[in-house]
């Protein structure tokens, strides 16, 4: 299991670092500022072992985390934990900086007594260590109040606590896609896929029981075998998931064998499930980028986006970011919509259209001025990517319901407000055993998304 | 909060400072010095002198300073062992605290402090904690066992703590049995023959229900520990996986990974053609794509373990080759390890796309990534046949690019596509030749020789260019200079009016002024051979090549069984079993998938064979008949007077088996000069017999100078044994041994007589034994037989006799008649006679045969203080038919991998395994596998006889 865990600054300075094993001495924490902090070249694995002893590290902006052992520990448990680790810290003090691990240092070392035991992870879950490592000095429990914290940190719920309240039950749903696409050059399309994210925010009383359902093809066609009629009308609707994975609050065994999710959430948000499908994908936008060389100092590059939906829909918040390479002096860009600024600090041309509407282009051109340069080092071509928001799922996702029962408290399921931010079906889809949005108020804006790679989709109502 | 403040206290008297506020009556006062004591120790400085000061803070009922002193006595504890005993009273006093998470804190702290005289006082709180009403003590006291034990393990047993522990895996809370499960796990490793965790099906179905209920990290320990478990049929081996399945869905990759172990581990006991087998393969597949939209980090785990399942289940994702295509911007460590798992999927069916990738990677930045992207190429080449001729055509458009390490990894690679493909695409050897002058590596100009040596027949100016190497010869390194000696030689036997010249200046300069002994015997050889006869240089240096294959890379099928065991863990990482590279007894119990059957037990091979009979020592199967005569004649024996003995003919057979072996281990050196592929020797029958006789005594100097060389004279021969002795058969003794050479078996006889008669008329009749070993010919004496003379008979047999198992296996009856008597005894045959000359198998064969062959065939065995290294283990082992079919390093251990046939046509594949690095180990291992596993034992007996003679 693990022998130590150890923070350090980007200069190899330890911040943090608690032994668990005998087996680790102190001279692990310099071997790995020695051999990996300060080493040369670049990293080259994310485990490395030195001297018979190993080393896991994750780096989260220029904090190193590093977990050591000399046994054959489980990889990829240290590396969760590792993960699970900084998600702990970020809940309680925000953002993982030096700053901030030093302020709390007193914090990071109770918490790292409680979720690792001679190595072994144990709750980690933040609404439940939230309970009693508060860093308010002793608070006075009561009996009650003791065993209530030890049965819910070691219970089977572990992830939520009781007796919360809230004077309003609002529950939001968030469906996150994003579009990956390999494209030959000569603009075909060799793989796509999308991987998608429902995250939810929960502030329910109680242990609220939910109950999640989508379009899963397996579940319809499960439903549809007693009516062929609704089989042939949403047959069309339903999507094929070819793998999803789920928070742990999602009872695993309940969807191995009847596909259903059904979960009591933990308070506050969390990523509930994600998934992937590869067939019959909507691409909602086509790029086309080309690209000239006139002579070694100056690059010509015209890129058309064409959005390929219904004219009647609208594309939003649409950013297109065109990699630029590491010896430009100057960009010269011209677009007939939206606005466009090179960004030297970014290395990128970044292309902003705030709307467009469905079967319409538009396009951008860009004179690249480049510096003259006898450097070898060559420039590592990254891809064009593409940001919006439209009022569809590219996989074809469409929430059908997302139920709340209460067993213990008086409020039922429609009493809970939701903010569903997921696709409407296409057309309108109003069916008496859906839920869907009937009390629903308008959404707001999809939170944060960013990520260099890929076309990303937010979907608002 | 600004704790950051602590961090910064640097100045002088700073421990004098501290230890007056460690004193402080101010309890805030207390706190903020104990918080930059913490912060000092954090950053390495000593702050052990605070130690009885900040132990006076123990006692409060301020949780956060209790931690922290907490903290600190878990640092220092061990370096005052004396003052750590004042902080005992304070632990014994919070196990009993009303207040569960104190108790839980004392007891796990407690632990921590590895003091003799503290551990002593943690039995009892331990104990009453492990029966705590609050479920939180009780998971803490579960580890605390573990601790416990860590430190002093016979206490642990004496106290009884197992037992209790084993009591928690049913305890109703789902963390506590976690907890329990992961510390039973731990303990029994350290104790890998008890049977602590005995899991049994009421065991494992309490697991399975916890696993429904308990934390992510809850379901990995019992997972992982589940993996352990060997179902007792394929019923129960399904049941449990189907228990499993539903935990692939977890967020959590390492539960998802953990749960695929358990998969791949309990699908070897299920039927292919259950319908649930092909089920679950497929469920495998989309959970391990999925592992690759995790973090960087663990998709590096996650590919490092789907390179080992690739290879034991290539069907499982041999549609999903397009996942595994590199992104621009994985680590570089994410697109090495994609690009390896790719050329393992490559088929006829992708291998347009995969090339199409591949030449896309190799003009990327990373060097290290483009040159892999390159090799990539070559190996498509030859694992698919059809693709050969674009990724030829693909690596010469790279080599145009000029980009030095393209070019030179371009040209190794073309070399093993020479191998595979002989006279297919040498038209591509003039661009070759045209960067000759860029190449710099020792591996690229090594390769580059090969070419113009092996086709230099058809380049014109073959001579010119392997002068121009000629030049800076002992700048180059070894590798070259045997490749280009190689090259030299093969372009004289081709043209050798032109190049006699270049011919003998390269052995002057390899046998006269070089001091590398390998590059010198090897000179010495060809030297000689040219010297002699040239047409038998010719078919020696020029013999027809063994293809390769694309099999080189693959992990060997033990070690890979053995890693699948591991999914998830370090060594599924580093491909290393654990005893690679943890130290001491922790973690190194070997483990291996379970046999594919229903009703077998016992899933763990034997570590040491049963105890045989050894050698020496033969039953006496055959009553003795007590005889007064001999006796009586046994009172005055005169020295045996040895016969003249028979003929036999050891001095010429010798020599060809001599120059056999010494060529094989020669051509064996050569392909490690010219690429990662093995080269097998040339069968020794390529070696013309009337080569031997001439040549022979000119080379027994030159195999002086190797090591080892000197036993290559024949298959081991047993000094002869007394089968007979005289006071049993009237007068007669006999003693033999059993002889092989070039493919008929003798019986070596010695026949005295110690009886005072003549004695005449001898005949001989075999009882029917397992092999049908029967005299091939009669018993000839030709003279009688006079009073203490001895007569040496050599008895051909043949294999052809009547067959019936013997128990012993080899036990032989034999009958002996003369004009005295008949008389009967029984003797063991050593097996290493039956080895036929035959016994070497394909390496496609061997591979195959091996994943064929059960695990439950496979034997494993020790071979004790046997100090040889791998070269004269094989020559020794190859002078008795047992063939090293494929030879790899693995860490510092030298794998050989053998077969050998019997006369029967029984298969027997064995896995060698030395460490030739290590004086200190000088046991081998050995691993049998074969259809017949009886005649495992005996032949690693036969293997015990031949290396230690």
């Amino acid at each position: 299991m693990i022998g130590g865990l150890f923070i350090y600054n980007h200069k190899g300075e330890v911040l943090i670092s608690r032994v668990y094993r005998d087996d680790i001495g102190r001279n692990a924490v310099d071997a790995f500022r020695v051999n990996v902090i300060h080493a040369r070249q670049q990293v080259r694995s994310p485990v490395t072992n030195i001297a018979r002893t190993s080393f896991f590290h994750v780096k989260r902006s220029n904090i190193w985390l590093a977990a050591v052992t000399k046994q054959n520990v489980n990889a990829a448990m240290v590396f969760e934990f590792l993960y699970k680790m900084c998600d702990v810290m970020a809940a309680y003090f925000g953002k993982i900086s030096e700053e901030n691990i030093k302020n709390n240092f007193v914090l990071i070392y109770e918490l790292l007594d409680e979720i690792l035991d001679f190595g072994y992870p144990q709750n980690s879950e933040t609404g439940a260590l939230k309970t009693f490592i508060t860093q308010q000095g002793i608070k006075s429990q009561t009996k009650e109040e003791q065993s209530q914290i030890t049965s819910q940190v070691t219970g089977q719920i572990g992830w939520r606590r009781e007796g919360i309240k809230y004077r309003r039950n609002e529950l939001f749903l968030d469906v996150l896609e994003s579009v990956n696409l390999l494209m030959s050059p000569q603009g075909q399309v060799l793989s796509a896929h999308v991987s998608g994210r429902v995250v939810m925010k929960s502030y329910l009383s109680g242990m609220p029981e939910c109950k999640f359902g989508m379009n899963d093809k397996i579940v319809i066609e499960k439903q549809g075998k007693g009516t062929a009629d609704e089989t042939s009308k949403s047959g069309k609707q339903s999507i094929a998931i070819d793998d999803c994975t789920f928070h742990q609050c999602v009872r695993l065994s309940k969807f191995d064998s009847e596909r259903s999710i059904s979960f009591i959430p933990p308070d506050g948000e969390f990523e509930l499930m994600r998934y992937r499908t590869t067939k019959d994908i909507i691409l909602p936008f086509r790029v086309i980028p080309l690209v000239r060389e006139v002579g070694r100092t100056k690059l010509e590059v015209k890129v058309v986006i064409k959005s390929n939906f219904k004219p009647s829909l609208l594309a939003q918040k649409i950013e297109v970011r065109i990699p630029t390479p590491l010896n430009t002096s100057g960009v010269q860009v011209i677009c007939m919509k939206g606005k466009a600024k090179y960004k030297a600090s970014e290395n990128a041309i970044v292309w902003k259209i705030k709307r467009m509407a469905g079967m319409k282009e538009s396009q951008i051109s860009a004179e690249i001025e480049l510096l003259p340069t006898n450097d070898k080092k060559k420039w590592a071509r990254p891809p064009i990517s593409m940001n919006f928001e439209v009022p569809f799922a590219p996989s074809g996702l469409k929430v059908r319901y997302l139920k709340v029962f209460e067993p213990k408290l008086n409020y039922s399921d429609h009493d809970v407000i939701k903010w569903v931010q997921v696709p409407l079906p296409l057309p309108p889809h109003i069916s008496v055993s859906s839920l869907l949005l009937c009390c629903l108020p308008f959404a707001p804006a999809p939170e944060s998304r960013s990520g260099p790679s890929t076309l990303q989709v937010g979907l608002v109502e | 909060m600004t704790d950051s403040k602590y961090f910064t206290t640097t100045k002088k008297g700073e421990i004098f400072e501290l230890k007056a506020e460690l004193n402080s009556d101010k309890k805030e006062k207390k706190k903020e010095a104990v918080k930059k004591v913490i912060a000092s120790m954090t950053v390495g400085k000593d702050v052990s002198a605070l130690f009885p000061d900040v132990v006076n803070c123990m006692q409060t009922d301020n949780l956060e300073l209790k931690k922290l002193v907490y903290l600190y006595l878990m640092n220092y504890a061990k370096s005052q062992p004396d003052m750590a005993i004042m902080a005992v009273n304070t632990f014994v006093k919070d196990c009993e605290d009303p207040n569960p998470l104190i108790r839980a804190l004392a007891v796990r702290t407690m632990g921590c402090i590895r003091v003799d005289k503290i551990t002593e006082y943690l039995c009892e709180p331990l104990r009453k904690c492990l029966k705590d009403e609050d479920p939180y003590v009780r998971k803490t006291a579960a580890v605390c066992v573990a601790k416990l034990h860590d430190i002093n393990a016979q206490l642990v047993e004496d106290q009884g703590f197992l037992d209790t522990l084993k009591d928690l895996i049913s305890d109703s809370n789902p963390m506590v049995v976690a907890n329990a499960v992961a510390a039973l796990s731990e303990i029994a490793e350290s104790h890998p023959s008890s049977n602590l965790l005995d899991l049994n099906p009421q065991s494992i179905n309490k697991l399975l229900t916890a696993l429904n209920e308990c934390t992510e990290w809850g379901q990995i320990f019992i997972l992982d520990c589940l993996a352990n478990y060997t179902p007792k049929d394929d019923r129960e081996a399904q049941s449990i996986c189907e228990r499993v399945t539903p935990r692939l869905s977890h967020a959590n990759s390492a539960v998802v990974l953990s749960a695929v172990k358990v998969l791949m581990k309990f699908m070897e006991m299920l039927s292919k053609d259950l319908d649930y087998y092909g089920t679950l393969l497929k469920k495998l597949a989309p959970p391990l794509v999925t592992l690759l939209s995790a973090e960087p980090e663990l998709q590096y785990v996650a590919l490092r373990n789907i390179n080992l399942i690739v290879q034991k289940r290539p069907e499982i994702l041999k549609h999903e080759m397009k996942v595994f295509f590199v992104k621009y911007n994985d680590p570089i460590y994410v697109k090495l390890e994609k690009l390896d798992i790719m050329i393992r999927l490559a088929s006829q069916a992708n291998i347009a796309q995969v090339l199409a990738e591949l030449k896309e990677y190799a003009t990327e930045v990373d060097v290290d990534f483009v040159r892999k992207a390159v090799r990539a190429i070559g190996r498509c080449a030859i694992k698919v046949e059809q693709s050969a001729e674009r990724c030829v055509s693909t690596l010469l458009d790279l080599i145009q690019t000029k980009v030095n390490y393209v070019v030179q990894e371009a040209i190794v690679v073309i070399k093993d596509i020479f191998r595979k493909y002989p006279n297919k695409y040498e038209s591509v050897i003039a661009t070759l030749c045209e960067n000759l002058d860029s190449l710099d590596e020792p591996e690229a100009r090594a390769a580059m020789i090969w070419i113009v040596g092996e086709y230099a027949e058809r380049i014109d100016n073959a001579d010119e260019l392997l002068e121009s190497f000629l030049e800076g010869f002992h700048d180059e390194s070894t590798q070259v200079q045997l490749q280009l000696l190689t090259g030299i030689v093969k372009l004289f036997l081709k043209k050798p009016t032109e190049t006699q010249e270049l011919v003998q200046q390269v052995l002057s300069l390899a046998t006269q002024d070089s001091d590398n002994p390998d590059l010198r015997d090897r000179g010495y050889i060809y030297w000689r051979l040219l010297s002699t006869d040239p047409v038998a240089a010719k078919e020696v240096v020029l013999a027809e090549k063994p293809l390769i294959s694309e099999e080189t890379d693959l992990i060997e099928p033990t070690l890979l069984d053995e890693l699948i065991c591991y999914i998830g863990t370090l060594a599924s990482v580093y491909h290393k079993p654990p005893s690679a590279f943890v130290e001491g007894g922790r973690g190194v119990v070997h483990k291996s998938l379970p046999p594919r059957t229903a009703s077998s037990e016992s899933a763990e091979s034997p570590e040491t064979a049963p105890a045989g009979a050894p050698p020496g020592e033969q039953p006496d199967v055959i009553p003795a008949q007590g005889d007064l005569l001999g006796d009586l004649l046994n009172l005055d024996l005169g020295p045996p007077v040895s016969g003249p003995p028979l003929t036999t003919s050891s001095v010429q057979m010798g020599a060809v088996d001599l120059l056999g072996g010494g060529l094989d281990s020669l051509m064996g050196d050569e392909p490690e000069g010219i690429g990662g592929t093995n080269f097998v020797a040339p069968p020794t029958a390529a070696v013309p017999a009337s080569l031997g006789a001439p040549i022979s005594s000119g080379l027994s100097d030159l195999f002086d100078l190797t090591s080892g060389v000197g036993t290559l004279s024949g298959s081991y021969v047993a000094p002869k044994a007394v089968w007979l002795p005289a006071m049993k058969a009237k007068g007669l003794e006999i003693s033999g041994t059993f002889t092989r050479q070039v493919g008929s078996i003798s019986m070596d006889l010695q026949l005295t007589n110690k009886a005072l008669q003549v004695m005449t008329d001898f005949a001989i009749q075999f009882n029917r034994n397992s092999f049908g070993l029967a005299p091939a010919a009669p018993l000839q004496v030709h003279a009688p037989l006079s009073p203490n003379q001895t007569v040496e008979i050599s008895l051909p047999l043949s294999t052809v006799g009547s067959v019936m198992k013997m128990e012993p296996l080899n036990n032989l009856q034999v009958a002996v008649k003369n004009n005295i008597d008949v008389f009967y005894f029984s003797t063991l045959y050593p097996l290493h006679i039956l080895f036929v000359e035959d016994g070497k198998m394909d390496r496609q064969m061997f591979l195959a045969t091996w994943k064929d062959i059960p695990n439950e065939n496979e034997a494993q065995f020790q071979i004790r203080d046997c100090p040889l290294n791998a070269e004269a283990a094989s020559s020794k082992l190859q002078s008795s038919n047992i063939f090293t079919v494929a030879k790899r390093n693995v860490e510092g251990q030298d794998m050989l991998y053998q077969s050998l046939k019997l006369t029967n046509g029984i298969w027997v594949l064995a896995e060698l395994r030395i460490q030739p690095g290590n004086p200190s180990c000088t046991d081998l291992e050995l691993s049998l596998k074969c259809r017949a596993p009886e005649v495992s034992q005996h032949v690693y007996q036969a293997y015990e006889t031949i290396l230690k003679n």
